[in-house]
């Protein structure tokens, strides 16, 4: 079993860029604060969904509270923060390819028009 | 030296990744890159739903819509159980990688219990839908959205089997540290399932 290693445990944020360069995951304890802010931001996205704003900014506030949340599971629970980078183009280049065919065929039937 | 070795005590262990080099031409294990290769073709699945879900929604020519059919408390209670299985998955992981296989096999059996806990939450709703009589044939908005979460639905149950797989070889005692690499697999798939439901708990359920 490899062995914790000593470096950079007086400077976090050292030690966040040793484990990126070594392919080390997260602490328990980084799992942990990471599902507290993605319950936080449900809990915001929720509120949100209830109050009176206007729609377009309420939608908006929506996607991007989502996108957070997306993100953040990919990159601290899927480890694409902290693996090979070929991985992340992987799984980057099936999701831009999906995202940008689906919203060219949503736009040219005019789904986001009024 | 000794102030850092002192402070690593109370720090909690780096948890160190199993394998750095494998014997393949990309240096990577290729299950782990088949199963995000996997991973990238399945946003194109789930666009598609979900492409499909927009183009028909507000179209229906009868009801019932979503307005009148959508709980969304009680869907967000499910959104949260599965958020919460993401995180019991990755304490899993975190635990074979350390070889505490008594924590691992609790943390499997709690991620398989909180997916078939939104799964029996989502049979619910799919009853309630039909009671009040939303079925996948009475309109647009019925048949994209049973087709939608349908498929979500039946990519937690595959996760789940995966997951009990897990345990039981776990229990048999085939499921050792230097195979972590096999739990890791089946959590990217979990975590992948997790992020496919919040893009469609805010596009489908909260997105006015």
């Amino acid at each position: 079993m490899t062995q914790p290693t000593l470096e950079g445990v007086d400077h976090p944020a050292e030690d966040e860029e040793a484990q990126v360069e070594h392919g080390a995951h997260p602490t328990e304890a980084k799992y942990i604060k990471v599902a507290l802010v993605l319950a936080v931001l449900t809990a915001v996205e929720i509120a949100l969904s209830y109050t009176g704003f206007p729609e377009a900014a309420t939608n908006g506030a929506l996607l991007i509270l989502a996108a957070v949340k997306f993100i953040m599971v990919a990159a601290y629970f899927m480890h694409l923060k902290f693996d090979n980078k070929l991985l992340r183009r992987l799984f980057i280049t099936g999701f831009v390819l999906a995202a940008s065919v689906y919203v060219g065929y949503l736009l040219t039937l005019g789904v986001f028009l009024p | 030296m000794a102030t850092k070795e002192k402070s690593l005590a109370h720090e909690e262990p780096v948890t160190p990744a199993p394998e750095h080099h494998h014997a393949t031409n990309t240096g990577l294990s290729n299950e782990k890159l088949a199963m995000w290769a996997f991973l990238g073709s399945e946003c194109l699945l789930f666009g598609a739903l979900i492409s499909t879900y927009f183009l028909y929604r507000g179209r229906s020519v009868s009801g019932p819509t979503p307005e009148d059919v959508y709980d969304i408390p009680y869907t967000s209670v499910s959104s949260f159980v599965l958020l919460m299985s993401s995180l019991t998955m990755v304490l899993a992981l975190a635990a074979i990688q350390r070889g505490d296989y008594r924590r691992l096999r609790i943390w499997l059996l709690a991620t398989a219990l909180l997916g078939a806990s939104f799964i029996a939450g989502q049979v619910y709703e799919f009853t309630s839908f039909i009671r009040e009589g939303l079925t996948i044939k009475t309109n647009l908005f019925g048949s994209s959205f049973f087709v939608l979460t349908g498929f979500h639905g039946v990519h937690v149950t595959l996760g789940i089997v995966m997951l009990l797989s897990l345990w039981n070889l776990s229990l048999r005692g085939s499921l050792t540290q230097d195979r972590s690499e096999v739990v890791e697999i089946a959590g990217l798939y979990w975590h992948f399932v997790d992020v496919v439901w919040i893009v469609i708990f805010t596009v489908v359920y909260l997105v006015k």
